[in-house]
Formats: C-alpha cells, sequence, structure tokens
C-alpha cells in the first residue's frame, strides 16, 4: 500500500510535468496547427542553457535566462521557418519540425558529448517523510510549480485578451483575421509560451532522482508527445489529463515490474505508448480531441 | 467626390489562382451613406469585400490590378489588422461567429483590433462605450453573454457578428449578405438595425442577394456580374430598372411591360 501512494504521488508528479510538455504542444497546435516534433528539442536548449549557466550565475538567474532562451528558441524556429512557409500546407510545416528536431537534437547532444550534466538545482536528493511515504523534495517542487504554471495557463487562456486571441484564431483563424487580430503575433507567442514550459520541465526532469541532464533527456520528453494525443490534440485539458495519465501509468508499470515481468522489462518505458494505442482505437480524435490525428 | 472621402475602389481585379473574380471594378462609398452591391451567386460579392479587408490569401486570391483607398489612406496590399484600425470592418457572410466561445467572448475578440489612442474623429471612449452601444442594439446579446455562442438561433448569431464588428468601433461596415437564411420578420430586424447604425455614423457597404431589402436601404448600389460593375446608380433609380426588377426583383417581364413607367414598383421580398 506504500508503494502504491508512493508510485501515485510519483506519477502524478512526473505527469504534471509531463502536461506542461504537452500543453506547449497543444498551443502550438491550437494556434498554428502545426504538429510540432521539434518540442523535445526546445526542452532539450532550455535545459542546456541551464546547465551551462548555473555555475558562473547560479541556479536561479540560469533557469530564468534557460526559459527566456527556449522561449526564443521557439519564437525564432515560428519567425524563420513556420510564418515564411505559410503557403505550405500543415502536414509539410510538421516535416519541417522533424528536420529542425534533427538539427538542434544533433548539434545538443554534440555539445552535451557524454556527460551528464547537473543543473545545479536547490533541491538535490533530499527526501520528504510524509508519515510512513518518503517522497524525493524534487518531486513535491515540480508537482507544486506545475501545478501553479497550468493554473495561470489556464487562467489566462480563458480570460486575457491572448487567450481570447488564441482561441479565436484556433477556431477559425480567417475570421480572427477579420477582427484584426494579428496571426503572427499569436502563433509567435504559442510558440515561446510552449518554448518557455518546455524549459521548466527540462529542469524537473533532469533533477533527482534523475542524475541530470543527458543525451537521453530527449527520450524522456518524448513522451509527452502521447500524453498530447491521447488527451487530444486540440484539448488543453486533455493536455492535463494526457500528461497524468502517461505520468501515473509510467511509475505504475515501472514500480512493479517484477510483478509484470511476464510483459518483458522495461514495460515503464513503453507503457506511455501502449496506453496512446488503446485509447486511440476507442477515440480517434483522443479523449477531450475534436480532431483525429489522420487528418493532421 | 473628393478622392480622400469614403471608401474608393479604383479597376480592382482579383484572381483565385488562374481564375478572375474580379474585373476592374470601381465603386465609391461617401462618408455616412448605405452602398449596396447585389449579384447573383459567383457574381464576385464577397471576392470584394475579401479585397477590401485584405483576407483574400486566406482563399489563395490577390489583387492583380487596381486600388483601394479609405479616406485617402491605401487599403490595397494591407494587413487585416491594419484594415480594421483604420476604422474598416467586416461582418463576413454566413457570420463565422466563434462558435466554441461564449457571446460575451466573441464580442472581446471584436474588440481587440480595435484603433488604440484616440485619434480626433473616432468615436471615443474606447470598448466600454462600443460594448455598451452593441448591447443597446441588441438586448439579446446581453442576455445569452455566458452562453456559448453556437447555441443562438440563427438569427441572434447574425446580430453577435455584426455586434462583434462594431466592438471595433469601425467608420465602415462591410455586411456580406446580413439577412442569408432568415426568416422575412428577422431580415426586417436586422434591416432596421442596419439603418439605426448608419443614422449613428457609420458608413455601410451591404453585399445583399435581397436586392429588394438592400435597395429599400442604401442610397446607392452596384450591380456586379461576372466580375464586372454591370449596372450602377442612385438605389431609387435602379429599383426602377427593368433590368435590375427582371433579374434581381424578381418580377417578370410581362409585368414590367405593364407597369406604368415612373410608378413605384411593389417590392415584393421585402414586404414582410
Ligand atoms: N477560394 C476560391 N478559389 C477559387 N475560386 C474562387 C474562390 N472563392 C471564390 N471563387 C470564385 O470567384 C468567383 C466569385 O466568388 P464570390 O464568392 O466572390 O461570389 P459571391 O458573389 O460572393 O457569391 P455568393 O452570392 O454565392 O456568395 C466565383 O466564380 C467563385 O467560383
Ligand atoms: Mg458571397
Amino acid at each position: 500500500m506504500i508503494t502504491f501512494l508512493e508510485l501515485l504521488v510519483n506519477g502524478i508528479s512526473v505527469g504534471a510535468v509531463y502536461a506542461l510538455i504537452a500543453l506547449g504542444f497543444v498551443v502550438i497546435f491550437k494556434a498554428t496547427e502545426v504538429v510540432n516534433f521539434a518540442h523535445a528539442s526546445l526542452l532539450l536548449a532550455g535545459g542546456f542553457v541551464v546547465a551551462k549557466l548555473h555555475p558562473s550565475i547560479g541556479f536561479w538567474a540560469a533557469l530564468a535566462a534557460g526559459i527566456g532562451g527556449a522561449a526564443l528558441v521557439g519564437a525564432l524556429i515560428e519567425f524563420l521557418i513556420i510564418r515564411r512557409a505559410n503557403v505550405a500546407g500543415h502536414s509539410v510545416l510538421a516535416i519541417v519540425t522533424i528536420g529542425v528536431d534533427i538539427l538542434l537534437v544533433t548539434e545538443l547532444t554534440r555539445q552535451i558529448g557524454t556527460d551528464v550534466l547537473a543543473l545545479g538545482d536547490p533541491w538535490g536528493d533530499r527526501v520528504l517523510h510524509l508519515g510512513p511515504i518518503s517522497i524525493a523534495e524534487t518531486r513535491v517542487v515540480a508537482l507544486a510549480v506545475a501545478a501553479l504554471l497550468i493554473t495561470a495557463f489556464l487562467l489566462a487562456f480563458k480570460y486575457t485578451g491572448w487567450g481570447v486571441a488564441m482561441r479565436a484564431t484556433a477556431e477559425d483563424a480567417e475570421t480572427a483575421a477579420l477582427m484584426g487580430i494579428r496571426l503572427g503575433r499569436v502563433s509567435l507567442g504559442a510558440w515561446a509560451v510552449a518554448g518557455a514550459l518546455a524549459a521548466v520541465a527540462a529542469l524537473f526532469l533532469c533533477v533527482f532522482p534523475t542524475p541530470g541532464l543527458d543525451r537521453g533527456t530527449t527520450f524522456a520528453a518524448m513522451k509527452a508527445f502521447p500524453a498530447a494525443i491521447l488527451g487530444g490534440l486540440d484539448s488543453t485539458t486533455g493536455a492535463l489529463v494526457g500528461g497524468l495519465i502517461v505520468g501515473v501509468t509510467e511509475a505504475m508499470m515501472s514500480g512493479y515490474q517484477n510483478e509484470l515481468a511476464f510483459l518483458g522489462r522495461g514495460i515503464g518505458d513503453v507503457a506511455p505508448f501502449l496506453v496512446m494505442t488503446v485509447i486511440l482505437l476507442i477515440r480517434p480524435a483522443g479523449l477531450f480531441g475534436t480532431r483525429e490525428l489522420s487528418r493532421v | 467626390m473628393n478622392a480622400t472621402d469614403g471608401l474608393a475602389v479604383r479597376d480592382l481585379t482579383v484572381h483565385y489562382g488562374p481564375v478572375r473574380a474580379l474585373g476592374g471594378v470601381s465603386l465609391d462609398v461617401p462618408p455616412g451613406a448605405v452602398v449596396a452591391v447585389l449579384g447573383g451567386n459567383g457574381a464576385g460579392k464577397s471576392t470584394l469585400l475579401r479585397a477590401i479587408s485584405g483576407t483574400l490569401r486566406f482563399q489563395r486570391g490577390g489583387i492583380s490590378a487596381g486600388e483601394i483607398s479609405f479616406e485617402g489612406e491605401r487599403l490595397s496590399g494591407a494587413a487585416p489588422a491594419a484594415v480594421v484600425a483604420r476604422g474598416v470592418v467586416q461582418v463576413p457572410e454566413g457570420r463565422r461567429i466563434f462558435s466554441r466561445m461564449t457571446v460575451e467572448e466573441n464580442l472581446r475578440a471584436g474588440a481587440l483590433g480595435a484603433r488604440r489612442g484616440a485619434r480626433p474623429r473616432m468615436i471615443p471612449h474606447g470598448a466600454a462605450e462600443a460594448r455598451e452601444r452593441v448591447l443597446a442594439l441588441f438586448p439579446v446579446l446581453a442576455e445569452r453573454a455566458r452562453q456559448r455562442a453556437g447555441l443562438l438561433s440563427g438569427g441572434e448569431q447574425q446580430m453577435l457578428a455584426i455586434g462583434r464588428a462594431l466592438m471595433a468601433r469601425p467608420r465602415l461596415l462591410l455586411l456580406d449578405e446580413p439577412t442569408l437564411g432568415l426568416a422575412p420578420l428577422m431580415a426586417a430586424r436586422i434591416a432596421d438595425t442596419i439603418k439605426e447604425i448608419n443614422a449613428q455614423g457609420t458608413s455601410v457597404l451591404l453585399v445583399e442577394q435581397n436586392a429588394a431589402l438592400a435597395l429599400s436601404l442604401a442610397s446607392h448600389a452596384y450591380v456586379l456580374e461576372v466580375g464586372e460593375v454591370a449596372l450602377h446608380g442612385p438605389a431609387a433609380g435602379l429599383a426602377e430598372s427593368d433590368e435590375v426588377r427582371r433579374r434581381y426583383l424578381g418580377i417578370g417581364a410581362a409585368e414590367v411591360a405593364a407597369g406604368t413607367p415612373g410608378e413605384r414598383p411593389a417590392l415584393s421580398r421585402w414586404s414582410a
């Protein structure tokens, strides 16, 4: 029972981090209808900036720089590529993002090499004991920060002019333009916000119990894709629920992998994709989505 | 008329790829006027409005010749947001309200492109005033403020589409078939509203297939046929022309011949 509770809390915490990534992914899709396969490279870029800068300027300044850096990379991808290519179809742009991803990830992994870079976070490997449950402090912070950011995001999405412009554009871009909404700005904002969220997620994917940022970090980030897709590519609610489902499934499958040995070793890593496949078979548009992936 | 007044369209030619949708169209909307554009399906009415609003590129179209200006400033080539910022706002064909958003949010969306800062000619006091004006015109929008716009009736959706455009405080309102698909009573209400909006100082370019209704509102009218201006002149004169009566007012050739010249025709489709 104790194991179960610990796994559940860990799963929710990791799931909330996946939700941050998936949220950015969904925001880009809503604003531009582009499936952004370069998302993991945004995350890696943010994490890399934090890892490189924290020894000289301290953790918090490095984190701010990482968030700003990833937002800038996102904005640059939008400005230099997505915007120029607006005559091309959305599926062509999705393929272009694969190219961008390969470019960025190759360069960053070359820089990282075989190192495992620490991000210099203040939480270290401290463990909190809540009654019989032991849980890493980093997981508690991750959950709190993710919950805060997600809440702030959803409030902004619902109530600010930026949110109204985003949703109007997502529903009908031509009419949004007729209202004087600047589609270029909406799209640029979406990419920058997605980059910033990805950088925060990078931090929490690389802190304890993970040893740090290495070339494998993108694989961890990839798990946010099934989260976004199973939730529904155009649904912010879907991104949150999808993130949690993936996080909890992964934690449970890994935690009980001895009992699940008949399914094979490393089941925790493939679990997100299994869950996604099962859900898409039942609901092709995802749990909360309105658009099927085949139409992308 | 002075070239710096109102809206001036000069020799406008528009293509969608190889398809020519407009050829050499010239048209004026003087300040404060209601001007109607009539024409059948595919005549190029919506294309004209898209060219003015700068949204042709969404349909893979473009202006290949000619010029559009408003109050002396060039509109052709401007981005849609710049056109709205200058005070030219369109209510598109088929209403195109944001159906997944609430009525209130639709109105907010309409205000996003409004001119910022006070230029002397604009209507003062900004968004709050615009909102009051819209809710006074369409009280039903206040009642339904928190409802999803997609749940409104067709007539209410048209009111929302017009209200949303008014949130940008236009000096010129472009209306694309605002009575399309509405029952006669509702069409008459929309017509009254257009009169009211115009009386409050906004010029109107009204695209309609319901010629009787349009001619009763407009001072001037243009008839488009396959992308060219076939006829234009004062609305009253056009309403009496044989050509318009036969083709757009649904009055048969025999009746036209029988009617005594100078007698005003019964505007059958507008009598609702
Ligand atoms: N996106 C497009 N691509 C190619 N051709 C188009 C496109 N939109 C319109 N056209 C063509 O341009 C011409 C004018 O169309 P437009 O929509 O402006 O007509 P309309 O007068 O508004 O018609 P309706 O009364 O049916 O709305 C038509 O021949 C139409 O087929
Ligand atoms: Mg039309």
